[in-house]
């Protein structure tokens, strides 16, 4: 960052006195990202981005309003604080407004990594290199991304309040295409050295080389056995709704349902900013600690995430997942880690007679907000597995499929991981084997 | 600004590089919304910075920066080369790109009323009256609703010689309003979803849409929803409104005639596309009155696609993508003009802000207006009529589809007889677009504007044109969202 937050902090703080306001909250965040995409076997898009941003809210009279910048002179900063002082005074009063957060202690989570701050376009480049090669190896063409960021981020109020936090993310992506299939794989991890990009370009290309000459089977109910992005990026679906606000608001489907066994027995579900394979900060939008939510439990639904306000109108305790203010979602637990079992994929094949193993899904989209029922497609490595084992490659299954349905029809879950996909963030999730998913129609490839 | 770009593009012009370009950006954005008669998010944001894309050892490098002093931007340009060398270590083939022209010039986006000279206490008063409309009707549990202005100047300057300096300002209003009762959520929106309508034009858009005057009957549209029967599943003739269909044309002809898909530059992520090379003038994309267009220019309209010249420095073109029924063309990029030895871009490439590449964008991908009059789209004997997109999804080889809409009408001979509640139709895109029947004239055609097209890696959110007026599909599948 170009100066310390504190000093910059000290700027913001001034000019709202100037102006006559003094309580006033700002966030500054940095971030410097790379990002080296390959396809068709050679890099073909590389990119480098550096950025900080200074937002700026002031409350006055039970008004509050946010100004932004990326313009870090003293005069950008004075201006960016009577931006926003001036929007504060012309917005609507709100008597449910809450003041400033106040100081709290957080957590110690440590999640910035030199290897991947120091990561190089030549290092990437080589890894890049050497994945293309297991893929072309093979036969096949690749397509991916390597991707390195480093990101910090203070939050300060008048009140106090002084909240940093730093990580670094590395992220490593990769589909293999064979002439009429294709496999795909993806992680994410803190530190660039807990990723193997070689071994995520062999396991797609053996992915598009099961896959190959697909069968056509027709749409209706299958056991599927949904490897861990897929689990995250159907089931991720449904998390916003664990929110105070949007419970509130009656656009949850938990209305009516807290309290409830919603789900199987074997689904417990929890929100943990500390749990070793998550990452982001351990306090919120506006600097209140993130406490472990437990918003499952047995199929029943627990814990549901409160903002301050929200906390306030429900009468309960706010949970530290709030959204920067004003926003208009209020919260949302983001650091999910839903509990595995003691299956495990191959275990899950060998008990399965017949049915659909599931890579990925893809264009994930809701279809009905209370029984969330939820449509896509299937992509990149998607079989039938018939008497045990893995029979052939099929043609891509769109699904209309009830997380309330499939969450209660889980026969057996894996240990959990650190799952990326491309349909909502990282979470710790495990593989799960479902029986009766509603596959209603198939594409042509 | 034009001094920065110079600046910028000075610092990168080193021995060794055979191409670069340099957008310099400063952006201006408000977002007010109201939730349930309170202000919800009141913001503005201004951001100034450069992106600078070379071509060096045969290979693209990139690099953005918000630091704008010299020292800023000369780390930015040796990062942008030395990004570009690395490269060499996956390289295939020597970048090249199709010949262009140098051009200076300078553009402003027509705005009638400046929308950042409106106070933000009149925006929320204006919001605040619509909310206060829809909650009149007690059955609302939510009342949303939102406005979005961004100003934005480019300044964009070529190793060729280009100066461009290009400022676009649009504007996007709408509302909507949620009703939950008895384990069941319907909620309708106005002018449509995804925040409403979006346009290149100042807060004129505002007053035209005349939101106070839609809210009662969205709110009652809402709640009647709850005792409307289910739409049925089957084959039935199909009518859509043209904001749906706008996302229809999005979805299964836009997405698919981008050339970097097509060439696997999107495999990873977005994906790729059945129009192989092959397809190009030989595909029977549509029936016969199926038109469809790609057209940046303002004479196509004031859409989220229209502009003067590309991010790449190529003036806004109109392509014909489909000519009656018969598929005729891609949206191109310099470098994918000459892969597939095309003369020239037609002018497509977009990025979202200074920080991000451009690509292969929508501009205003539109169905252009048919003959038939409105009575006669509408006027088949027995037709589902659905309104307003609830949601929508498509394989990442653009092929099945399958969208939900907000509300529904069972139509018997143009009337509508029944409301019918979670609608939804899928399909194939060719078989689809094959079923077109009748589209209605250009009295009743919208250019609607998708504000939150994502696509590439870092991922990039675009606005998008869409022009469609309604039109009538013979025998398409209907209801599959709630089927099994």
């Amino acid at each position: 960052m170009p100066d310390s937050a504190e000093a910059i902090f000290g700027q913001v703080v001034d000019a709202a006195r100037a102006r006559g306001v003094t309580e006033v909250e700002a966030i500054l965040a940095s971030d410097t990202s790379a990002l080296t995409r390959f396809a068709n076997n050679a890099i073909h898009q590389n990119v480098s981005e550096r950025n900080t941003q200074l937002s700026v809210r002031a409350v006055a009279g039970g008004r509050s309003a946010r100004a932004s910048t990326n313009r870090l002179d003293r005069e950008a900063i004075r201006g960016v604080v009577e931006q926003a002082i001036a929007i504060t005074r012309l917005t609507e009063s709100d008597p449910e407004l809450q003041p400033l957060a106040d100081p709290a202690a957080y957590p110690e989570v440590s999640r910035w990594f030199e290897s991947t701050a120091c990561s190089t376009p030549a290092g990437r480049a080589r890894a890049v290199a050497e994945a293309i090669g297991a893929v072309e190896a093979a036969g096949q063409t690749a397509a991916g991304i390597y991707s390195t960021e480093e990101s910090s981020f203070a939050l300060l109020n008048s009140r106090g309040v002084n909240a940093s936090y730093r990580e670094t993310t590395a992220r490593f992506s990769i589909t293999a295409m064979a002439g009429d299939s294709s496999g795909w794989a993806k992680a994410g991890a803190c530190d660039l050295r807990d990723l193997n990009p070689l071994e995520l370009a062999r396991s797609a290309a053996r992915k598009a080389s099961q896959s190959g000459a697909p069968r056509e089977l027709p749409s209706g109910r299958y056991t599927v056995i949904l490897e861990p992005a897929a689990v995250l990026d159907l089931v991720g679906q449904m998390f916003a709704d664990f929110s105070g606000t949007a419970i509130r608001e009656g656009r949850s489907f938990l209305n009516d349902r807290i309290g409830k066994k919603v789900f199987g027995g074997n689904i417990t579900i929890h929100d943990d900013a500390c749990h070793p394979l998550q990452s982001g900060a351990p306090f919120d939008g506006e600097g209140v600690p993130r406490r472990r939510l437990t918003l499952v439990d047995g199929g029943v639904v627990r814990d549901i995430a409160y903002s301050r306000q929200a906390a306030a109108l429900a009468g309960a305790a706010p949970t530290g997942h709030g959204f920067p203010l004003p926003n208009e979602y209020g919260e949302m637990p983001v650091n999910i880690v839903i509990a595995g079992g003691d299956s495990y994929i191959e275990k899950m094949l060998a008990s399965t007679e017949r049915g659909i193993l599931v890579t990925r899904f893809w264009y994930i989209r809701e279809v009905d907000p209370y029984e969330k029922i939820f449509t896509g497609m299937t992509r990149d490595g998607t079989f039938l597995v018939e008497d045990g084992l893995i029979a052939a490659g099929v043609r891509n299954f769109r699904f209309n499929q009830s997380l309330v349905e499939m969450l209660s029809n889980v026969e057996s879950l894996s240990a959990t991981v650190r799952a990326s996909g491309e349909e909502t963030f990282d979470m710790v999730v495990p593989a799960m084997k479902v029986r009766d998913f509603n596959f209603t129609e198939v594409t042509r490839f | 600004m034009k001094d920065l770009a110079w600046r910028a593009l000075d610092a990168v012009s080193r021995p060794g590089v055979t191409y670069a370009d340099v957008r310099a950006i400063e952006t201006r954005d408000r977002d007010v919304t109201t939730r349930n008669g309170k202000a919800g998010n009141v913001a503005c944001s201004e951001s100034q910075g450069i992106g600078i894309r070379v071509l060096a050892s045969g290979c693209w490098g990139f690099a953005a920066s918000s630091d704008l002093t010299n020292e800023g931007i000369e780390r930015a340009a040796r990062l942008a080369i030395e990004i570009a060398r690395s490269g060499v270590a996956a390289k295939k083939a020597d970048v090249s790109l199709a010949p262009e022209s140098s051009y200076q010039a300078t553009w402003v986006s027509p705005c009638a009323i400046d929308p950042f000279s409106i106070p933000v206490d009149q925006n929320l008063a204006a919001l605040l009256a619509v909310d206060a409309e829809l909650r009149r009707n007690p059955a609302i549990s939510l009342a949303e609703t939102a406005m979005r202005f961004v100003w934005q100047r480019q300044v964009f300057a070529s190793t060729l010689g280009s100066l461009i300096d290009q400022t676009r300002t649009t504007s996007g209003a709408g509302f909507s309003a949620l009703c939950y009762k008895n384990g069941e959520i319907q909620k309708r929106s106005f002018p449509n979803s995804v925040g409403g309508q979006h346009q290149l034009k100042g807060y004129e858009l505002v007053q035209e849409l005349d939101l106070p005057g839609h809210a009662a009957r969205i709110a009652e549209e809402a709640v009647a929803l709850h005792s409307a029967p289910q739409c049925p599943e089957g084959e039935r003739d199909l009518i859509l409104d043209s904001s749906q269909l706008g996302l229809q044309v999005h979805e299964s002809i836009g997405h698919p005639v981008e050339l970097d898909r097509v060439l696997g530059s999107e495999a990873n992520y977005a994906g790729m596309s059945f129009l192989t090379l092959d397809r190009l003038n030989h595909l029977r994309y549509g029936s016969a009155i199926v038109n469809v267009v790609c057209d940046a220019r303002l004479e196509h309209g004031p859409g989220l696609g229209t502009f003067a010249f590309d991010d790449e420095g190529v003036p806004a073109q109109s392509t014909d993508i489909i000519r009656a029924g018969q598929f005729t063309g891609y949206m191109t990029s310099r470098e994918t003009a000459a892969a597939v030895g095309q003369a020239r871009s037609n002018g497509c490439m977009r990025a979202d802000g200074c920080a991000r590449l451009p690509l292969i964008r929508m501009t205003n991908v539109s169905l252009l207006a048919g003959e038939q009059s409105l009575e006669e789209v509408m006027g088949a004997d027995h037709a589902i009529y659905m309104e307003t997109n609830r949601s929508w999804s498509i394989d990442d080889k653009r092929y099945n589809f399958q969208f939900g809409c907000e509300i529904a009408w069972e139509m018997r001979h143009g009337k509508r007889v029944r409301m019918l509640k979670n609608p939804s139709y899928s399909g194939i895109s060719t078989e689809f677009w094959n079923a077109c029947a009748a589209i209605a004239g250009r009295e009743h055609w919208t250019l609607w504007g998708v504000p939150n097209c994502g696509k590439g890696q870092p991922e990039q959110v675009m606005g998008t044109g869409h022009g469609a007026s309604p039109a009538r599909f013979h025998k398409i599948k209907i209801g599959s969202a709630y089927a099994g």
